[in-house]
């Protein structure tokens, strides 16, 4: 099927092409849409993209942080506030890849891709949804859970609080290094108080077909401290409750099993 | 078949073509401008075959919009070589003999030079890194490591 290419300079007007044509799919970087178009997608008649400047755009002033939704990896890794989600970033595939990967794309990353949106789910994120209607904001878990339907518009940014210094966490565990999909990714961001853990976010990444919360953990990590002992009981519900996928990087039994050995590490900061 | 007008500097040459719809610029670099250095191999951005340069930042081809590349300035294997001389990095490549069938090899040496560009020591460790967007069926990758490393090392090295 021959396919349209519309460049448009405002995020608005990509947005109200979009909303008016259901054949139309937005790209930025293209590492998902040109794999589909090139698996033979038939579905997809227009692609649109933004050349708005504000799409790539990231602030860090303040106490909440905003990444445009078309800033690559790369452009993560170079800045020097986002140093503590630079392990994260350079997760995501190679340099070349970093290039290309944007934020906003990695939403939409099919398990058992999208480690940064496990970081972002960690960070309790907000997504802010440009429409031809009017923009919006949802929680990105709310955003996550309906990421495929149609009509939500485009992603133009996420924001999220600065966590509290040295309290976000980031562990991915694969087969192939230094690059590989995740059998599991684990985000968290660990506020401390007196020395005992007030109100964690814990999410995974590849557990689930898309990044989830670990109420579980959460609970069991609320007032504990970051000890062998402290952290036992969240260690024992790590995989509780929860249906991992089974895919070509790893069954559903053994992200069950090894869950809780990386959510351990994780929590007591070991290596390994 | 609506086309878009794409410009850009290839190798150093000014290039104005018609991308198709959807096309990939490793397929206009290939079928509009002629440089057949950089290979299509899996078209999923997971081989690396399609590597080039753009500003001089690694890129996968096969999975960029051509329309992306306008106004860039890209560079390919075609281009390592200078007045007759070939690349260090070619001339290590051969001497650790860090080609088989050669396929991955004009996306190695891209990514290869992108990390040399910038990082003109690297560690072992940046050497891995640099080329793991790269994947070679042939070498078990430690010759290209080797090459790399010997490159960085030794960068005044031209064949005889």
């Amino acid at each position: 099927m021959p396919i349209t290419v519309r460049s448009f300079d405002r995020l608005s007007d990509a947005t109200s092409v979009l909303s008016s044509d259901r054949a139309a799919r937005f790209i930025a970087g293209g590492t998902l849409v040109m794999r589909d178009l090139h698996e033979g997608d038939v579905s997809v008649s227009t692609l649109v993209r933004s050349m708005d400047r504000t799409f790539a755009e990231i602030s860090t002033t303040g106490g909440r942080i905003e990444i445009g939704a078309g800033a690559t990896m790369a452009k993560v890794l170079a800045n020097r506030d986002l140093a503590f989600l630079h392990p994260v970033a350079r997760h995501v595939g190679g340099p070349a890849i970093r290039q290309m990967a944007t934020v906003g794309g990695n939403l939409f990353a099919p398990s058992p891709y999208g480690d940064f949106a496990t970081a972002l789910l960690a960070l309790d994120a907000t997504v802010s949804l440009a429409s031809g209607f009017s923009p919006r904001e949802v929680p990105l878990a709310e955003f996550l859970s309906h990421r495929d339907r149609p009509g939500n518009g485009v992603v133009s940014k996420v924001s999220f609080p600065r966590p509290p210094h040295d309290a976000f966490r980031f562990r991915k565990a694969s087969r192939v290094r230094p690059k590989g999909a995740s059998v599991i990714a684990i985000a968290a961001v660990l506020p401390q108080s007196g020395g005992r853990i007030s109100g964690a976010r814990v999410a995974y990444g590849a557990m689930a077909q898309t990044p989830i919360r670990v109420p579980a953990v959460e609970r069991a990590l609320e007032g504990k401290t970051l000890d062998p002992s402290g952290i036992s009981t969240a260690v024992a519900v790590a995989a509780e409750g929860l249906s991992p996928p089974t895919d070509p990087i790893a069954t559903s039994w053994y992200r069950s099993e090894v869950a809780p050995v990386h959510l351990r590490r994780l929590l007591l900061g070991e290596t390994g | 078949m609506p086309k878009t007008p794409v410009q850009f500097r290839i190798n150093g040459t000014d290039k104005a073509v018609f991308a198709d719809g959807g096309q990939s610029l490793l397929d206009v670099i290939r079928r509009e401008v002629g440089d057949t250095a950089p290979k299509y191999g899996c078209g999923q951005g997971t081989c690396g075959a399609c590597m080039v340069l753009i500003d001089g930042e690694p890129h996968l081809s096969c999975i960029l919009l051509a329309e992306m590349a306008d106004g860039r300035s890209i560079e390919t294997a075609s281009n390592l070589d200078q007045g007759g001389q070939i690349h260090p990095l070619q001339d290590a490549f051969m001497t650790h003999f860090a080609a088989q069938c050669g396929f991955c090899t004009p996306g190695m040496l891209m990514a290869a030079k992108a990390l040399l560009d910038k990082v003109p020591n690297p560690t072992r460790e940046q050497v891995i890194d640099a080329i793991s967007d790269n994947l070679c069926r042939c070498t078990g990758y430690e010759p290209i490591i080797n090459a790399i490393l010997d490159a960085a090392q030794n960068p005044s090295r031209r064949s005889a």
